[in-house]
């Protein structure tokens, strides 16, 4: 046994960045465990989950539509449901708006470009589990790298959203063609998260940025929060 | 069944269609790209079928964020 926070990593059939999650989750002080996508329940003791980046069952139907249906969503949903911290990091954002856990779909980016660089987010709220460790307005420089983070809602949802403060992160340009820039978006209980850049590749300066280990360490503060309220 | 970008989405896939058939030379005013997915079911009711599409439709293969479908049942 360790004390430290024991966050799942889902991994499915075209995940690529689970074990980069893993990697930076241990680096800010998680115990990671990877969890294949057809087990029926997450390990005992988890505190949060995260689903990776990728390209799930290479993006067919719809980016994260058919990984959204798979086996252990189930557990990811009651544990949600639960107020355990979920993040999804990029396919894991479009996986988590294909399975209605998260407010909007992910499109084709609006110049039909694969974007791949650093990302400059401005943190538009501090209520979420997951943007506790950052300040209000707060610029993190954070790398994306998608073909399909145009986030869409419509309008009413879109104002309704905002007004909630559920809109937690915007890009500072547009990136992507996404409906008011949102790069980032929690669900109402804001237990769930979802955000198209990658905080698991900017956990170090040495790789450009360490801006994405404010949001990890947020979600294992959660987690061992979690354990703690809701023990296994 | 035909699935379709609802009217009013942002399609930048019909729009580089659309933008390559003009440079072709065609007079196309807008193109919208969607998608078939063609099924086989066991049942002979073509009623029961068009139900059982419905829900797959509403259950993975339609987003209706996004977008509308249309089923077609055909006898064989």
């Amino acid at each position: 046994m360790t004390d430290r926070p024991l966050v799942a990593i889902v991994v499915f059939p075209g995940s690529n960045d689970d074990r980069d999650a893993a990697w930076a989750l241990g680096s800010v002080g998680a115990e990671p465990a990877l969890v294949w996508h057809e087990e029926p329940a997450l390990p005992a003791g988890t505190g949060a989950v995260v689903l990776p980046g990728g390209f799930s069952y290479g993006d067919y139907l719809r980016t994260g539509a058919i990984a959204s249906t798979a086996r252990v969503m189930g557990a990811v949903r009651e544990f949600a449901a639960s107020g355990g911290p979920v993040l999804g990091i990029c396919n894991g954002f479009q996986i988590l708006c294909e399975a209605r856990l998260l407010p909007g779909v992910l499109r084709p980016n609006r110049q039909l470009e694969f974007v791949c660089r650093d990302a400059t987010v401005r943190v538009e709220s501090t209520e979420s589990l997951f943007t506790r460790r950052c300040k209000p307005g707060q610029e993190l420089v954070i790398p994306v790298k998608h073909g399909e983070g145009a986030w869409y809602a419509d309008e009413g949802t879109f104002v309704q959203l905002a007004a909630r403060g559920q809109i937690v992160l915007r890009y500072q340009e547009d990136v992507n063609g996404s409906l008011g820039n949102v790069a980032g978006v929690v669900n109402e209980a804001g237990n769930v998260m979802g955000l198209m850049p990658h905080p698991e590749h900017a956990v170090d300066p040495l790789l450009g940025s360490a801006d994405g280990g404010l949001l990890l360490a947020a979600l294992i503060d959660a987690a061992a929060a979690h354990v703690v309220a809701v023990p296994a | 069944m035909l699935i379709r970008p609802k009217g009013g989405i942002l399609d930048p896939q019909g729009e580089a269609v659309g933008h390559s058939l003009r440079k072709l030379g065609f007079d196309v005013r807008t193109a919208r790209v969607g998608r078939v997915v063609d099924l086989e079911l066991e049942t002979e009711d073509a009623e029961a079928a068009r139900g059982e599409i419905h829900r797959m439709c509403e259950k993975l293969l339609a987003n209706p964020l996004i977008e509308s479908f249309e089923i077609h049942v055909n006898g064989s």
